[in-house]
């Protein structure tokens, strides 16, 4: 994939999620993060897509490559048209969760990306949008 | 915007014709000039690469020219003079020039070719684009200087980091980091990365990181250590902290990182003595047993 | 859907993971162990994840849960072989498995359940944990 490209892919299924950290992983490796950036930003995605599937009622993600002269990394964008988060500072928290999981998902996330932007409208959806740069 | 277009094109193929035409008599008055420079490095450049240089580099230019575009030296068309002034800067920086040395080989050029230009009776509007040209490719050349010092510096942090972080092994089973020297964020995660590597790749189930060489420790530093014995614990190793002099367990207290689930340990013979405790293995004077 | 193989060993159960598990695959894991558990006795459970490149909180959990439950059931779980990579990107996001032994390797998981379960035919603590 050139540089500032992006693919779009669904996040309905369990398959999907498999799907998607398949691609992340293999944009992460051509933008050449290392090892551990490369693992942060999958499982990161892992979270966020499993939070848009069940959470959202399904969505989908955006992948894009970055590379704008002064950065180069990944950007992802994950976007869901489910019930939103009513409280998202509380969401945030670890250990806060609705739906049985263990809360670490949105909070874990932003831990492992180097820039992490929700928005989130109850009734509308939910847009979480994570970037994982080359140091 | 149509007439301006034309008349660069114009001012473009003018100056590439006036190259072409005088290429030899440029060249010998550019060499002079560069010769004569104040900024010129006889220790480290022979008369001869200098000539050659400046050769490649006006037909290079000549051929630039042909393209009817003076003012977007990004185009493609500039690709081969671009290449050819970062080799060139490259290579000066790597040989000792200074930014002002290597950049005399474009703002040499200024003078014979203006001179040429009006001799030729070329208008005052082209010989100011070809100013303009000579300045951008001046500064172009700064930049490809500074790039590549950049590199060089990059290099050898690198190195440095590497150098820097040995990760030996104590006996079957045990390995020791000793760090030496102030922790910064980039390092001290480098280190870790290091660390947990060759836990896998030697197997060891004990290590041992001794900062005894570290003068201070922040919290940052201190979350990065301690994520890094959890980390361990998740792979099936432990982890020793060994020589936390006075100052640095203070400032731990102070900061309020917790150590409860870290073992640490006053020295490194102390951290030995408990890995080889916690492996069932003893060591003992000959005569005792 | 495919799923996860259980190989028996003596008194233990051997797991490899080696595909990338979607969550049906990680919640049919947990069901078929529990099940097997009690069908063959077994003393011991270990779990060979060094192929997986990521471990997130779901996978995270049913690692947890394995270990809590198979504790339930009189056998020890010891998760092995966890990359550095995943060790670190695990910890960041907050998730420290508490509860859950673990060994560098295969070999060095068998010598901790054996010294775990008292079935040692040799005494060795490494890796142990309280």
């Amino acid at each position: 994939m050139p540089a500032n490209e992006s693919k779009e892919l669904p996040l309905r299924t369990d398959d999907d999620i498999v799907r998607m950290r398949q691609a992340v992983r293999s944009i992460a490796i051509e933008t050449g993060l290392s090892l551990v950036d490369q693992t942060k930003l999958v499982t990161a995605a892992s979270e966020l897509g499993r939070n848009t599937r069940i959470y959202g009622g399904g969505g989908s993600v955006k992948i894009e490559k970055v590379d704008n002269g002064i950065r180069r990394g990944v950007r992802l964008t994950f976007e869901d048209h489910g019930t939103g988060i009513p409280n998202v500072e509380l969401a945030l928290k670890d250990g806060y969760t609705t739906g049985g999981g263990l809360g670490l998902g949105l909070g874990g996330s932003k831990r492992l990306c180097n820039e992490f932007e929700i928005d989130s409208r109850p009734g509308e959806g939910t847009r979480v949008m994570i970037a994982r740069w080359k140091p | 915007m149509k007439a301006s277009a034309t008349t660069e094109a114009q001012e473009s193929l003018r100056l590439s014709d006036i190259l072409a035409r005088h290429e030899t008599e440029l060249l010998s008055q550019w060499i002079d000039e560069q010769m004569s420079a104040s900024t010129l490095r006889r220790d480290l450049m022979k008369e001869s690469e200098l000539r050659e240089q400046s050769e490649q580099f006006l037909s290079l230019l000549r051929q630039a020219t042909r393209s009817e575009n003076l003012k977007d030296t990004t185009r493609p068309e500039w690709e081969g003079v671009r290449e050819f002034l970062i080799d060139l800067s490259g290579s000066r920086a790597a040989q000792g020039f200074t930014p002002s040395e290597t950049a005399t080989f474009i703002f040499s050029l200024r003078a014979p070719l203006t001179e040429l230009l009006q001799r030729a009776d070329a208008p005052p509007a082209s010989v100011r684009a070809a100013t303009v040209l000579l300045d951008k490719l001046g500064l172009f050349t700064f930049e490809g200087y500074q790039k590549s010092r950049e590199a060089v510096i990059s290099r050898q942090q690198q190195e440095m980091l590497e150098l820097s972080t040995p990760v030996v092994r104590l006996f079957e089973g045990i390995v020791a980091l000793p760090l030496i020297g102030t922790l910064d964020s980039a390092r001290t995660q480098v280190v870790m990365e290091n660390l947990l590597e060759r836990i896998v790749e030697t197997g060891a189930e004990i290590a041992i990181i001794d900062i005894t060489g570290v003068p201070t420790v922040d919290t940052l530093v201190a979350q990065h250590l301690l994520k890094a014995v959890a980390a361990a614990r998740l792979m099936g190793a432990d982890c020793i902290i060994s020589g936390i002099r006075p100052q640095i367990a203070q400032t731990i207290i102070h900061l309020g990182v917790d150590l409860q689930n870290v073992t640490t340990k006053a020295n490194l013979a102390d951290a030995l003595r408990l890995a080889l405790q916690k492996l069932g293995l003893t060591v003992g004077r000959k005569s005792e047993k | 859907m495919e799923r996860i193989p259980i190989l028996k060993m003596g008194d233990f159960l051997l797991v490899t993971i080696q595909v990338d598990m979607h969550d049906q695959m990680a919640l049919a894991l947990q069901d078929d162990l529990t099940e097997r558990i009690v069908r063959t006795g077994a003393r011991g459970v270990l779990i060979d994840i060094s192929s997986l490149e990521i471990v997130d909180s779901f996978i995270g959990r049913m690692l947890g849960v394995i270990a809590g439950m198979s504790r339930v059931l009189d056998a020890e779980t010891v998760v092995v072989g966890m990359q550095p990579s995943v060790a670190i990107t695990l910890v960041e996001l907050g998730l420290a498995l508490t509860g859950v032994r673990t060994a560098l390797n295969v070999e060095k998981g068998m010598k901790l359940l054996r010294a775990a379960t008292g079935l040692a035919d040799e005494t060795n603590h490494a890796g142990e944990r309280e």
